[in-house]
This record gives C-alpha cells, structure tokens and sequence, in this order.
C-alpha cells in the first residue's frame, strides 16, 4: 500500500509540475507502422519540424504511434487525456482511427484535428463532432475538379477501380454522385488489395466496358498495380489517379507507364510552379524547404502537409485561447475549440482555411489544383 | 465472358497459382519436418525482392543489417550455450558463419557495384543475403523450443512473423519496388501473349516442385528429414541430428521464399508487407495437401490462383472471401475422410 501511495503522490506532483510550467502539450496520433505507415511516416516526420513556442508559450508534442489500428489509437487518445493532459490532439493518419479519436475528445473536451480525409469526421455537425477538425480535403472536393476535367477532356464514360477498403468505396461514391451529375457514365466498380500482385481480372472486365477513360482510386505506390497492367494489356484511353498517389515513390514504381496521367492534389505538391500571387505558395514552399532540408531533396510528400496543416491551425487559434485561460485546463480546452472554429484566412501548405461553426474543414477550391505527370515529374495543370 | 478473357484468366491464375505453389511447398517442408507452421515463409518472399530492388537501384540493402543483426544474435545464443556447456568446441565455426560472413556480405554490398553486374550475378547475391537469414530463425525462435507442441510451435511462428513485418518495414520502409524482367519479349500461345517472365515463373516452380519431390521421396536425406517430424527422438537414436535437419529444412524454406520473391519482383510491386497474403493463399494450398504432399499442395496452389482470378473478374470486392472460403470445405472434407491421430 505504501508504495502505491508513494506512486500516487509522484504521479501528483508530475501532473501539478507540469500544470505549474503550462507549456502547451499537443498528443500526436500517427499510423507511422501498419498498412497507413507511407501516409503515417511523412505526418510523423513532420511534427519535428513545428514550431518550439508559440506566443511565447513552449509547445510539446507527444508523439504516438497507433499501428493503422482503431484499438491502439483510441488507447493512445486516451493517455493522451488521462495521464499526458494534453490541450489538443492531432491525428489520426486513417479515418476509422479518427473517427475512434473524435469519440474520446468529445467524452473529455479536447479538441482535435484529424489528418484522414473522409468527410464523416467533422460532418454533421453536432455536440460530439463540434469538438473535430480536419485537415485534408473532403473527397467530394477531389472528385469534383476531376470530373471538371474530364468535361474539358469530352469524356462520356469511365471505369473505376479502388481499393477493396474505406479509401475505395468512399471515392466510388463521391466520384459517382459527381459524375451522374456531370453525365458521365461510370461503367464499374472495380476493387482490389492494396497488397494484391495481380488484378488482371478487373482489368480484362474494366477494358471490356469500353470506357473512355480510367479512375484508380489508391493511394500511394500500389495505385501503379492497375495501371501498369491496363498499359500491358493495351488500354489507350486517359487515365486519373486520385490524390493519394502523390508522392515520388509513385513516380518512381509507375515509371514511363504512367506518364500523362492527370489527378487532382494540394498545391503543395507543386508548390514552385505556383504562381507568385497564389495565397497557398509561400507557407507550402516553405513547408516543402524545411522538410527536404531535414529529410533530404525529394523525400516531401503531400501526406505530411496535412499535419503541417494541422500545426499552423493550432498555431493560429492558441494566442486567443491563450487570452482566456492558462495551458493544461478545462477552460483553456475549450477556448482553443472555440478558436479552431474561428480561425480566419489561415494559408497552410495544401489550402486556405476558412474554419466556421458549420465547417470543420475550411477549405475551398484554393485548396485543390489539377496535376499531370510529364517527364516523371508533376505539372501544373494551369 | 469470351474464351479470350477466359484464357488470359487462366494464364494469371497459373502465374499466381505456380508462386502459390512455391509457398504452399515450402510450408509443407517446414512443417514435415520441423512441425512448425512457418507463417514468416512470406516475408522471405518480400525480402528477397526488396533485396533485390535494392541492388538494382545502387542502394544498400536493408537485409544486409538484418543478417548482421541476425548473425550478432545468433552468436550471442551460441556462446551462451557453450558456457553454459563449458564446451567450446562449435565456437569458431558459429564466429564464420554469424560473424565473417555476414560482414563479408556487408562489406561485398557496399563496394561491389552491382548495378552494373549481370541479373544472375545480382539475383545469386540477393539470395547469398536473405537465404542464410532462414537458418538464423530457426536457430534464434525455433531451435529452443523444438520439442514443444504444434501450438506452441504456431504461437512463436506467429511472435516471428509479427517481429519480422516490423524489421521489413524499418529496413526498406512503407512504399514499395519493382525489378527489371529476367528477359524481355514473349510468345504468343493460342492466340494471346505470354511474357517471358510468366514462362520464368511457371518453369522455375515446376522444376522446384520436382525437385523436392524427388528430395523427399527418393534421396536418403530427405527420408532422414521427414523422420525427425515424425519422431524426433527416434530419429535421433538413428544418428540423425535432428537440430541440422530443422536448420538445413529453414535454409530451404528461405531459399524457396526469397527465390519466389525474386520471380514475381519484376511482374507486381512488392511491399514490406506483401509476403503475407500470398504466404496465407500459399497456405490455404498446403492445407489442402493436408500439409503432406508436395504435388498434392502445387495441385492446390494452381486451383487457389485459378479461383482467385475468375473471382477477381466476377466479384473483384469478394475475392479474398470466396479465396479463404475455400479451406472451410476442404477442412471439413478432410476432417471426415482422414482418420484422427493423437499427437504423442
């Protein structure tokens, strides 16, 4: 019994010393292994490049790994709350870890900024989402600036593939709704396993429709797979990836067989072909600089962004919520939820945001550019 | 569907069904001879490729610390054990081959450049690195605890392959790699295109298959292997030493892994993590052999692939579910037609 005091005792001052510091203390959830680690990875490397002070106030990130894995991340959040008292969270990598997250930050009054994509994370807006904010583009966002290209390109028709999970599925229907109301026909529904070696059977059924032009909606280096194998098979129409193929390792695996293929990405991935006087360019070059000047030329990829995203929200809500209330409370908590939702005209490295109490994203189509690859290289699409 | 589909259907499921066959083997040879239901044989696959991919990129491969960790590890357990023993006897052979030959390799990696050499001198190297990894396994997880039961045997295989995921994607990371094709072009056979690197990958897997077939069934040393599953003390009272036997069969599992990895590299992208699926499909084929009979598990690994691409032509988003459906009425047909034995 004597030591379990001794253990109680040291565990109160830990919390009363680090009440009396009031540093900022933001709880990082990131899916840096598992099936998410190329999207967990860039986010993990980033948080070491974030600002040490904001208004004067030192900041520590706590840095947790979640293994692509809902338990883990909401055992994670949970420390998070309980035992490292953190002002506000920042994660998951994946959106079914998230949405686990979002649950434990509206039990506790914590705020959060996710860095998955899928809408039903901040949407509908109610008491327990109010306490949710994201970074990364609404998929509907994306699958609309593709179906206005392809009305540009004269596209009738076009076969879809994903993945066999969330990822897939929510872009089938985002890209379907889009496209019905463009009238463009979607001919399949095609999925398969980001870890699959062959899809030769979707392919020889997506060619058989006779489509126009393509969707592979994957993310990172296993989008190729399908194309590569539409390539060998002789398919000679357009081809569009989504946004989570962008970064080099795609461009390294896909080769010359993914040469002219157009997708919709955050203008940081072609942040110097921005033009000068676009809002995004100067926090997204920069961005771009620090993480090469740590990480070596080349390795950036648009996936740590949106936690750099994520970092400048927070930098720009905690001065007011600084105003009313001390690090480490309740009531510093909640003026920093109240913050996020009112953070105005704030340029990260993939948008502007915009944040209101109906919108937990902020973003507008500053957020989105069209890209091709050319000479295994991203263009801007002007 | 016209026979056009039908047959380039076919042609995939032989191609995936002959590398499932691999596995299928090398899971049926672990398992006659060691019991072990080897689970990390996938990760062979996948570190055989990135090896690989490494060297034809001009990158040092991330197997070649894990084979100096490996090695270290070993050593450790070695000198362990002849202390314990007082007997000091197997210690300088251990130091060649977990100390001077692991950096041998290493130092062979970094200043030989073998971007510029031929594949097969490149293709030799990848597996002089990944196949001796297969021995350090078995001699780390599985050497301590040979006389346990299947399941406990199946718990560490599993702890093997969890630590084994984690080590691949530390040492080549989350995105995946190709490598260049054995030789380019094809043929043409009933009217569609054949790659050369599909012939490649069909021919290699059937003269493996012979090969441990006849290994097996007709060489003295097989027969020796497959005793020291059935009895290991028996076998040992034979003059067998049954630790070389689990040593020589994980070689074996390792080569066959890293070789299948190395025949599909250049037709699919290969992950970390890959290894694992194609190793459970490899599976679900020796299951069907009853994890006992070489032809038997190849028969089966073919039906695995042929299924797997006409489901992923109908049902692409249920293929994994009518894949792994299959070993529930296999199980149910052997569980009746075999009869029970008691394990020891």
């Amino acid at each position: 019994m004597f030591s379990l005091n001794k253990l109680a005792l040291a565990v109160g001052l830990g919390v009363f010393a680090a009440a009396a510091h009031a540093d900022i203390t933001v709880g990082v959830n990131v899916s840096a292994t598992g099936p998410a680690a190329s999207l967990g990875i860039p986010e993990k490397n980033t948080f070491a490049l974030m600002p040490k002070t904001i208004a004067g106030q030192k900041v520590n990130y706590i840095v947790l790994d979640d293994a692509s894995d809902t338990t883990t991340a909401v055992k994670n959040a949970r420390r998070f709350v309980t035992e490292d008292k953190v002002d506000v969270m920042v994660g998951s990598t994946i959106t079914p870890n998230s949405l686990a997250m979002v649950d434990v930050a509206a039990e506790t009054g914590t705020p959060v900024v996710s860095m998955a994509a899928s809408a039903a994370i901040v949407e509908p807006q109610d008491a327990k989402k109010r306490w949710a904010f994201k970074t990364p583009q609404n998929d509907a966002e994306m699958a609309k600036a593709i179906v206005e290209h392809m009305q540009g390109q004269k596209i009738k028709s076009v076969a879809f593939i994903g993945f066999a999970d969330a990822y897939g599925e929510g872009w089938y229907q985002e890209f379907s709704k889009a496209a019905q109301a463009a009238g463009i026909k979607v001919l399949t529904n095609e999925r398969y396993n980001r870890t699959d070696t062959s899809v030769t059977g979707q392919v020889l059924k997506m060619i058989a429709a006779k489509p126009d032009a393509v969707l592979v909606a994957g993310a990172g280096t296993p989008a190729a797979l399908p194309q590569k194998t539409l390539k060998e098979r002789g398919y000679r129409g357009k081809y569009y990836q989504t946004h989570g193929v962008a970064n080099n390792d795609f461009l390294r695996v896909g080769g010359k067989d993914i040469e002219g293929t157009f997708l919709p990405a955050g203008p940081v991935l072609v942040s110097a072909q921005l033009p000068a006087d676009n809002p995004v360019k100067a926090s997204a070059t920069e961005y771009v600089q620090k993480y090469e000047a740590t990480y070596g030329k080349g390795s950036v990829s648009t996936f740590g962004a949106h936690a750099w995203d994520a970092g400048k929200l927070i930098e720009a809500a905690a001065p007011a919520a600084l105003k009313k209330a001390q690090p480490g409370t309740p009531e510093f908590r909640a003026a920093l939820r109240d913050a996020l939702e009112n953070v105005k005209n704030v340029a990260g490295a993939h948008g502007v945001f915009n944040m209101s109490p109906t919108d937990h994203v902020g973003l507008d189509n500053r957020s989105r550019v069209m890209v091709v690859i050319e000479n295994g290289a991203w263009k801007l699409i002007k | 569907m016209d026979l056009q589909i039908a047959l380039f259907l076919i042609q995939d499921g032989v191609v995936n069904g002959a590398i499932y066959a691999l596995l299928g083997m090398a899971l049926v040879l672990a398992f006659t001879v060691t019991r072990v239901i080897f689970i990390p044989q996938g990760e062979f696959v996948a570190w055989g490729a990135l090896t690989l991919a490494g060297l034809q990129a001009g990158q040092l491969p991330g197997t070649v610390w894990l084979l100096a960790m490996g090695g270290s590890a070993v050593m450790l357990v070695e000198l362990w054990t002849a202390w314990r023993r007082q007997d000091w006897r197997a210690i300088p052979r251990a130091a060649g081959w977990n100390l001077l030959y692991p950096a041998l390799i290493f130092a062979a990696a970094r200043f030989v450049d073998f971007q510029q050499m031929p594949l097969v001198a490149q293709i030799l190297f990848a597996l002089l690195v990944v196949v001796p990894i297969g021995p350090m396994v078995w001699r780390l997880a599985f050497q301590p605890v040979a006389e346990s039961s299947v399941l406990v045997l199946l718990i560490v295989s599993v702890a093997v392959h969890v630590a084994m995921v984690g080590l691949g994607l530390l040492f080549f990371g989350a995105e995946g790699a190709r490598t260049s094709p054995f030789t380019d072009g094809g043929i043409e056979l009933g009217g569609i295109p054949v790659s050369a690197q599909t012939l490649w990958v069909v021919g290699s897997s059937i003269a493996l298959i012979l090969a441990l077939t006849v290994l097996f069934g007709r060489t003295l040393y097989g027969k020796a292997l497959r005793a020291t599953a059935v009895n290991r003390v028996g076998a040992r009272l034979m003059g067998i030493p049954t630790s070389l036997a689990g040593k020589l069969s994980f070689t074996l599992c390792a080569l066959i892994g890293a070789f299948s990895g190395i025949l599909i590299a250049p037709i699919t992208t290969i992950y970390y993590d890959t290894g694992f699926l194609i190793g459970l499909k490899g599976f679900v084929a020796a299951i069907i052999a009853g994890l006992g009979s070489y032809p038997l598990a190849a028969a089966g690994a073919v039906l695995v692939g042929l299924l797997e691409a006409f489901s992923s032509f109908a049902a692409s988003a249920y293929k994994e579910v009518i894949v792994f459906t299959l070993i529930i009425p296999v199980l149910i047909w052997r569980s009746l037609a075999s009869r029970h034995v008691e394990e020891e």
